[in-house]
Parts: C-alpha cells; sequence; structure tokens
C-alpha cells in the first residue's frame, strides 16, 4: 500500500509559502500523493489551482483531487482543468470525482442539486470517453479516474467510468466493507481485474485541539456527525501506524492522510510517523 | 451529574444500574409511565455471548438473572410432518417480567429513583443527560424526530405475540400449511412454567384467514385451533395479545447535545432473530463505559457510545431483515427435503454459515452434505464438491470460474465470457465472436449475446459503455440511447428481428461443432435480447412490444430446437430502476424460460438502463437466484461477489442456487510481498 498526504488546501492560515514548501517536502518524503480537498462555500482554495501551483515545484509525487465535486463546473471546463494540470504536472494527474455531500456548495455555485447524479456520469463519459478531446485539448491520456460515494449508483459509476474507487474516511472496517461493494460492483460491470481502492484519514500530530477545531467547523454542515471525524482524528504516531496497518488489511492500495493543521511540522512528525 | 431516563424497560434500568454503580454521587431518575408490574411480550432471548458481557457489567443482576433461566442448546423445527433438529446453540432465556423484577431490585439497592405511572410528555429540562429509554414509539425521539433522522418502516410478516403454559424443551419452529397459506410459530420455554408462543403469517395470508376482522379472543381462539396439535392441548395465554407489522427504527444520529437514545428507542432488530434486549442492554454497557472514560464529557462521550454500537446494531439489524424477509418467503421452500428446509431456515440471516454450522453441530452438517450428496448416511463432501448433473451432464463440483481468474483451476465450469454471435453484436473490437472463440478450458459455458444498443464501444480495460467514435450501427428493440454520448440504435424490424434470430441458430451450431458442454443466451444487462423484456426499453408498439416475453422465447425456442445440450439463460430478474422489471415479473419470465425449454438460470440484476439503482454487497444475487430456484423451480447459476468455500457451501447447501461463480481475493502471498509495511517488518526482525 501506498501512503499519500493531503495539502493544506481548507485549512486556516495556509498561505502560498506554505503550500508550497508542503508540496517540495512531501515530493521528497515517504509519500507517492499529494491530494487535495474541494468546496466552494467555505474558505479554501480551488482544488484544480492548488495542484496547478504545486505542479511546478513536484517532479514525482501523484497530485489527486480527493475528491472534487464534479457536477459544480461545466463539464468542458472541468475536463480542460484536469487535463491541463495533468499536462502542466507531466502526466500526475489522479482526477477523483463524486457528487459530494453539501448543498450549499451547489446553491453557491448555482447548480441543479438533484441533477448531480446524472451529471457526474455524464461527466465520467466525457472525461473517460475522451469526447471532444480535438477541439477541447489537452490530452487526457493516462488520468487515473477515481469515483467516490456509497450509493449503488456511485458504485456502479465507479465501476462503469473510473480505475477505481476513492473512499470517504472511517475506520478500517468501514472501508473493507465498501472495499467489498467496489469489488462487486467491478465484477458486475465486467471490468478486468480489480479497482484501485484509495483510502483516506485526518491527522493532527502537534496541535491536537486547533486540528480537533478545523474538523469540528469544517463538517459543522453535518451536524453531530462531526463529533465522529474529530474522535476519529489521528493524534500519535502510534495512532497513524495502526490506522496504515487496518487500511492495508483490509485491501487499501492508496491511503491519504490530510493535515488538519496548517504548519510544515505537522508535515514533519507525520513523515516521522510513516517512515517510522 | 444528574441523569433522567426516560423508559423503566431492560435498557434504562440496566443503565441506571450500572451508572449508580460506577458513581454514586451521580444521581439518575427513571420515569416509567405503567406500574412496577405492568409488562408486555412474555420472554426475552440471551446468547452466550451476551451473558458474558452482563457478568463483567455487573455480577449481582447477571446471577439473579441466570438464576431463573430456562437454557437449551436445540433447535426443533417441525415441518410437514416431520422434526428436524440442530444443536449446540446455546440460548438462554427468562421472563420479561422477572427480568425487570430483578433490575428494578437493584435500582433500588442502588439508590437510584424509580418512578412510575410518570407520563412524559416533553424531554425534561433539568437533567445533565436524558436517556429515551422509551422504546419503539419513542416520546423522545419523537419530539426532535428531524434531529435523529427517524426513519420507521413495517418489515416481516404479521405477528402476534402469546405465551403458553406448555413448557417446550427447545427452540421450535413450527410450520402449518392451510389452505390460506402458510402460518409459522416461534416458541421457546423462558421459565419452568411458560413459554413463549410468537404466531405470523404473510399479511395476504392474514387477510384471506379473515384474521383483520377478528378480536383479541376470536384471534386467539383461531390461533389454538390451528396449533391445537402442537400445543397438546394446553391454551394459549394473551397479554394484549394483537396482530401487528414489525416496526423497523432507524436513526441517523443516535444523540444530539444532552439527549441520547437507547435500545429500541434508537434502533429495532426484527423478533425472529431474538436480539432486541441483548442490543438494549449492550447500549447501556456501552454508554455507561464511554461517559466513564470521558469523564463525562458528554459530546465526547455519545460519540464514543454511537461509534462503538453503530456497526454491531447495524450489522444485527441486517441480519433481522433478511430473516424478517426470508418468513416472508418460506412457503415456497416448501417442497424442500426436511434436512435442506432445516439447513435453509437456520442460514437465513448470513450470520451461520455452513463451516459455522459445522462447528456448533457437525452431526448436522453431515447429515446435510450425506443428503445433498445423495451418500446416504456415510462420509461425504460438502456441498460445494458434490457433483452437479444437468442435462445428461455431470460437473465435477459447483464451482463456476470467469475466464483467466484464479478459480479457473479446479472450478467445476468455466465461463466463457460474453461470445457475440455476429461481428454487429459484440460490445467493443475485442469482444470475440462465435467464428474466432475456442475455449480455454473445459467443461465450458459459452455466453453467447448481442450487445444490442450496449454495442460498438471501447473495450472494458478502458471504461464500460463508452461508445467507439469510429463504431458500427447499433440496434435494439426501441430507438433510445443507453447512456450519456451513446448512439441512438436503430429499432429492428421484421426482417432483422428474423436475422439476428438466425444468428444465434447459427451461432448455437457452431458452439455444438466446437464441442461447448453448456450454451447460455444472454437476455440480460440491456443488451439486445434483453432491451426487448424491460417496458423502459421496449417501448414498442407491435406484437413484440405487447408481449414482451415474445422475441426472447422466439429465439429461446429456435436455439432449443437445434441444441440438445443444456441450455442457461442469463436474465435480469430486476431492472434496479423505477418503472423497470420487478423481481416478481422477473419470476415470472424465469418461469417462461423455463417452460420453454431453459436448464439454468444465470441469475443476474440491473443493467438494463444506465441509471439503475444496484445494491451491491457480498452476495447480492443470492436473493434473487433463491426466488428463481424456490418459485420458478428451476436450477440457478449465480455470481455476486461470492469470495469463499464456505459462501459456496451455503448457499448451495441451503437451496439458493446450483451453482456459484467464486470470485477469489488476491492470493496472500502477493498481497504480502507487496507490502512496504512488511518489508519493513521484515527487516526489523
Amino acid at each position: 500500500m501506498n501512503v499519500g498526504v493531503g495539502l493544506p488546501t481548507t485549512t486556516p492560515g495556509a498561505d502560498r509559502t506554505l503550500v508550497v514548501e508542503w508540496a517540495k517536502r512531501a515530493d521528497t518524503g515517504p509519500f507517492s500523493s499529494l491530494a487535495v480537498l474541494d468546496r466552494v462555500a467555505y474558505d479554501s482554495y480551488d482544488p484544480f489551482t492548488a495542484l496547478a501551483a504545486v505542479a511546478g515545484v513536484t517532479d514525482r509525487v501523484r497530485l489527486a483531487t480527493m475528491i472534487a465535486v464534479g457536477p459544480l463546473r461545466p463539464t468542458a471546463l472541468l475536463a480542460k482543468e484536469a487535463a491541463s494540470v495533468h499536462a502542466l504536472s507531466g502526466g500526475r494527474l489522479t482526477l477523483g470525482l463524486a457528487i459530494g455531500a453539501r448543498l450549499e456548495d451547489y446553491e453557491a455555485a448555482g447548480v441543479d442539486h438533484s441533477e448531480r447524479g446524472r451529471r457526474l456520469s455524464e461527466q465520467l463519459a466525457y472525461v473517460r470517453g475522451r469526447v471532444d478531446e480535438e477541439r477541447i485539448g489537452p490530452s487526457r491520456d493516462g488520468i487515473e479516474l477515481l469515483v467516490g460515494g456509497a450509493s449503488g449508483p456511485a458504485f456502479a459509476r465507479m465501476a462503469r467510468y473510473a480505475d477505481g474507487y476513492a473512499h470517504g474516511g472511517g475506520p478500517p472496517r468501514a472501508f473493507a466493507g465498501a472495499a467489498a461493494r467496489a469489488e462487486a460492483a467491478w465484477q458486475d460491470l465486467g471490468r478486468p481485474g480489480r479497482p484501485r481502492l484509495w483510502g483516506q484519514g485526518y491527522f493532527a500530530l502537534g496541535q491536537v485541539e486547533q486540528g480537533h477545531a478545523y474538523l469540528r467547523d469544517y463538517y459543522a454542515f453535518t451536524g453531530p456527525f462531526a463529533e465522529r471525524v474529530v474522535a476519529a482524528n489521528l493524534t500519535s504516531a502510534r495512532a497513524v501506524m495502526d490506522f496504515v496497518r487496518g487500511y492495508e488489511e483490509a485491501g487499501c492500495d492508496e491511503l491519504v492522510l490530510f493535515p488538519t493543521v496548517s504548519d510544515l511540522s505537522e508535515l514533519d512528525r507525520l513523515t516521522e510517523a510513516v517512515a517510522g | 451529574m444528574r441523569v433522567t431516563v426516560v423508559g423503566g424497560g431492560p435498557a434504562g434500568l440496566y443503565l441506571a444500574i450500572l451508572l449508580r454503580k460506577a458513581d454514586p454521587s451521580v444521581e439518575v431518575d427513571v420515569l416509567e409511565r405503567n406500574a412496577p408490574d405492568a409488562t408486555f411480550g412474555w420472554g426475552v432471548v440471551f446468547s452466550e455471548h451476551t451473558l458474558g458481557a452482563l457478568r463483567d457489567a455487573d455480577l449481582e443482576s447477571y446471577l439473579a438473572i441466570t438464576d431463573t433461566f430456562a437454557r437449551w442448546d436445540r433447535v426443533d423445527i417441525r415441518h410437514g410432518g416431520r422434526v428436524v433438529t440442530s444443536r449446540g446453540h446455546s440460548f438462554s432465556a427468562i421472563a420479561r417480567k422477572r427480568l425487570l423484577e430483578i433490575l428494578q431490585e437493584r435500582c433500588l439497592a442502588l439508590g437510584a429513583d424509580l418512578r412510575f405511572h410518570r407520563e412524559v410528555d416533553a424531554v425534561p429540562e433539568d437533567a445533565d443527560l436524558v436517556v429515551g429509554a422509551d422504546g419503539v414509539n419513542s416520546l423522545v425521539r419523537r419530539t426532535r424526530e428531524r434531529d435523529f433522522g427517524t426513519r420507521v418502516a413495517p418489515e416481516g410478516c404479521k405477528y402476534v405475540w402469546f405465551g403458553t403454559p406448555l413448557v417446550f424443551d427447545a427452540f421450535t419452529f413450527i410450520f402449518r400449511e392451510t389452505e390460506q397459506g402458510l402460518f409459522q410459530v416461534h416458541a421457546y420455554p423462558f421459565d419452568e412454567r411458560t413459554s413463549t408462543f410468537i404466531i405470523e403469517c404473510r399479511e395476504d395470508t392474514w387477510r384471506h384467514a379473515g384474521l383483520d376482522e377478528l378480536d383479541e379472543d376470536e384471534s386467539l381462539a383461531f390461533c389454538e385451533r390451528l396449533f391445537a396439535r402442537d400445543l397438546e392441548g394446553q391454551e394459549l395465554l394473551s397479554n394484549r395479545s394483537l396482530w401487528s407489522s414489525f416496526p423497523k427504527v432507524t436513526n441517523s444520529a443516535w444523540h444530539r447535545g444532552r439527549v441520547v437514545l437507547l435500545g429500541d428507542a434508537a434502533h429495532t432488530a426484527h423478533f425472529s432473530i431474538g436480539s432486541g434486549t441483548k442490543l438494549a442492554m449492550e447500549d447501556a454497557i456501552a454508554l455507561r463505559d464511554a461517559l466513564a472514560s470521558r469523564s463525562w464529557d458528554l459530546d465526547a462521550a455519545l460519540v464514543d457510545y454511537e461509534l462503538a454500537r453503530r456497526p454491531v446494531v447495524e450489522r444485527t439489524q441486517e441480519a433481522a431483515s433478511e430473516s424478517a424477509a426470508f418468513f416472508t418467503r418460506v412457503a415456497a421452500y416448501a417442497g424442500y427435503d426436511p434436512i435442506q428446509f432445516a439447513f435453509n431456515l437456520l442460514t437465513r440471516s448470513g450470520r451461520i454459515t455452513h463451516a459455522r454450522l459445522t462447528v456448533r453441530d457437525p452431526a448436522f452438517t453431515r447429515s446435510l452434505d450425506a443428503w445433498f450428496s445423495g451418500a446416504g448416511m456415510g462420509v461425504a463432501p460438502p456441498p460445494v464438491f458434490a457433483p452437479f448433473r444437468i442435462g445428461g451432464l455431470e460437473l465435477g463440483n459447483r464451482i463456476v470460474a470467469r475466464g483467466g481468474s484464479e478459480a479457473a483451476s479446479g472450478a467445476g465450469l468455466l465461463l466463457s465470457g460474453f461470445v457475440a454471435v455476429s461481428a454487429t453484436g459484440r460490445i467493443s473490437p475485442d469482444t470475440p465472436t462465435v467464428d474466432d472463440w475456442t475455449p480455454e478450458r473445459r467443461p465450458v459455458l459459452l455466453q453467447l449475446g448481442h450487445a444490442g444498443r450496449r454495442g460498438a464501444c471501447l473495450p472494458r480495460t478502458v471504461g464500460v459503455d463508452l461508445p467507439l467514435q469510429d463504431g458500427w450501427d447499433v440496434v435494439s428493440a426501441s430507438p433510445l440511447p443507453y447512456g450519456p454520448y451513446s448512439a441512438v440504435p436503430r429499432e429492428l424490424d421484421a426482417a432483422g428481428l428474423g436475422a439476428i434470430r438466425e444468428e444465434f441458430v447459427a451461432a448455437a451450431r457452431r458452439a455444438g461443432e466446437l464441442g461447448v458442454e453448456i450454451l447460455e443466451l444472454d437476455f440480460a444487462h440491456g443488451y439486445l435480447v434483453g432491451s426487448f423484456l424491460s417496458p423502459l426499453t421496449n417501448r414498442r408498439g407491435d406484437e413484440y412490444g405487447r408481449e414482451r416475453l415474445r422475441y426472447p422465447l422466439e429465439i429461446l425456442e429456435a436455439v432449443r430446437a437445434i441444441w440438445d445440450g443444456p441450455l442457461s439463460v442469463c436474465l435480469s430478474v430486476t431492472d434496479w430502476a423505477r418503472g423497470g422489471l420487478a423481481a416478481d415479473e422477473g419470476v415470472a419470465v424465469a418461469r417462461a424460460l423455463a417452460s420453454h425449454g431453459c436448464d439454468l438460470v444465470h441469475t443476474v440484476a440491473g443493467q438494463t438502463v444506465h441509471h439503475d439503482r444496484p445494491q451491491y454487497r457480498r452476495g447480492f444475487l443470492t436473493d434473487l437466484a433463491d426466488r428463481v430456484r424456490a418459485e420458478a423451480r428451476v436450477p440457478t447459476l449465480v455470481g455476486g461477489h461470492l469470495t469463499t468455500l464456505d459462501d459456496v457451501n451455503t448457499v448451495v447447501g441451503a437451496g439458493r442456487a446450483d451453482l456459484c461463480i467464486l470470485d477469489l481475493p488476491p492470493s496472500a502471498v502477493e498481497a504480502e510481498a507487496t507490502s512496504p509495511i512488511a518489508e519493513r517488518q521484515a527487516v526489523s526482525r
């Protein structure tokens, strides 16, 4: 299993200096990917802009959206942004797409929420089917495509159009359950081989309370669920290792750990924990 | 700290005991609307595992409870004039009334304040923590159902809960056929004088029998008459025993602020797996533990409580729903041999498998295995390794492998994968046609199909239903494109229908020349023939639209006429889409196929339309295969992500399918070798 790290694009106080330096260190660290989240109605950076900003200062790590809310963007623009990051990073993009969980992002973007599933399917068919690619370049060749979500249709969309599944987070046991469903969908749609399985978690290895506070704020829209996310925040090297081991045993291919505090020392501590 | 518990049932009382015991400075009030000795229901069942938890949580009440227990390890299944017994199931039961007395006494001894006859009409204001332990109709929950995300839906059969002075000596299932349909009983002893006696039947049976119009006494008399022989002359005891439907309660959150739900208020599990009281008391233990470990930091403790309990509860609820559904369709298994009927019943919820039952009761699975393989009473292989005979062909075992998979060596049958009847019937350019296909291994099942409107796509290594830029023209029942960017198919006219029918016939002849063992016609997944079966994809105004089965049956008959070997049809039994084929109609289609010469139904679901809502999990097609096999009375082949031999033994042994596609997980040796952690551990050793 590979381990990736999140880029601080949603945590308070993440500025240009931090984002760029974080990416450089991640690129030389034990991480295989650098991933971003996506929210419109929240003080955070746009996922594709952020990945473009770090594409130039990294050479090795894959750059991943984990996930981007596809339907918020017009399909051709989404494909163009993704393909541009892919080209400017030298072919390192992993594009994770899902419908997301927040109504307010759809309201802010002026997009019909009720059409989200159908729109995402269409976007996936467009990106993966390389529809209109000659007119709307650059090339989408080699973009690794992931789909997230927990419903039956989300798993079907994943198996139909993508290379793998982006899980939304939780204990290894929950991941294992989702992985079984992803594999069932993959077989059902007649795909050869197996889906790539991506998992994620949060960590705060220094300023724990600050990390918890950020998660409470970020997940406030979920009501009491926010406390569950806080409870799962990994706050020690030991917890990180247990989590990594648990995900590995559950069949995860790539586990991305997202920061909850905008501080380089968090990345250094994670590097130590992962390199163990 | 002041805790108000609303509801003086097992959950609330047990929590009061545990909280007072852990910290006598915590004030606990329990508000109960009824009198101390009023109770509904008769006995309560516990498993060995639960008892261990109760012993560790509070030894005094554990000793009092177990002192009055009825214990047994047998399950008796009475059906069709015979009894099948399974042992090794360690259950215990206690009168609910006695359980409440014990808990009440223990509460009083520990200084909890029990207030009876207290009807609560709002969430109490003056407590630091309010516990809604007030059961399935919880007022605490109903005051803020939006916050809790409450859903209540009926599940399973109509049922009525009686007692009887007849003391059964095992957990006893009784099945009784009537002109109105099947009635079944779940009976078990709970003290030395009394047993619980729950009767259920499907709602249509209940209405046909006129039970909807009988009052309490009349219905009791009806039930006494119906089960007179099993009651051995004893009476049924009523305790406001009325027929009802079981409400399945789920909540997306079990706590909000200082209010938390416990037991049935938070979640119910169908009585047929007997877990309600167990879950409720385990909830109390988990809540006590969470409050203690978080030093009464409520936000954190209530999250911990829910995190600890939710996975266990959800698994139990899923098993309970499976069990409830089983009893609604059990009449279809009436013709099964008693040992298979019993095995099917015991494995109904998914919690007991062939392997687990072998640990509990090796004699039972030995009998099943012997019956299944026809070995009489000797030693027999488990069901997966029993041969299967179909149309003069004998397969060595029940495992079916997809081509190129790890299971391929050793499987009784190999699937060819989709092979097109013609070049224009291909899914993608890499789809083999029958003219350029040869079997990898034998025996082989050749899956013949025409892709219809799902044709002319990119290879599935890239994705599915992604149209080629320069593909070929596609055809279907009606001119409706399949998915985004799909071409509009041409509606087949009479000549086109005839031509493709002849392609199937020619392909079948070719299969004969190749020595194929089993031939399968693909009528599923929204491919050409499948598109005729669903109202969502067949909008034709001609006779092929009025009778959606017409074209599929024409093809089946034409192939049957020239193919002597075993003939399978792959069928989407449900479209998993609104307005599409539902399972009832799918089963009827399977019945029609069987009566036109189909020997095996390869049961699948969905993909008829692009916007379907599939339900993926391990074994997601098993229930459908089971329905087809039991109701359409035709052998079934099923996949649906079965990953272990134990899965196959259970599915095949219970009669839910005859052949199973095995999806083996990746080899353990490989997984280990690519693991960076394993490498690191190897180095540090």
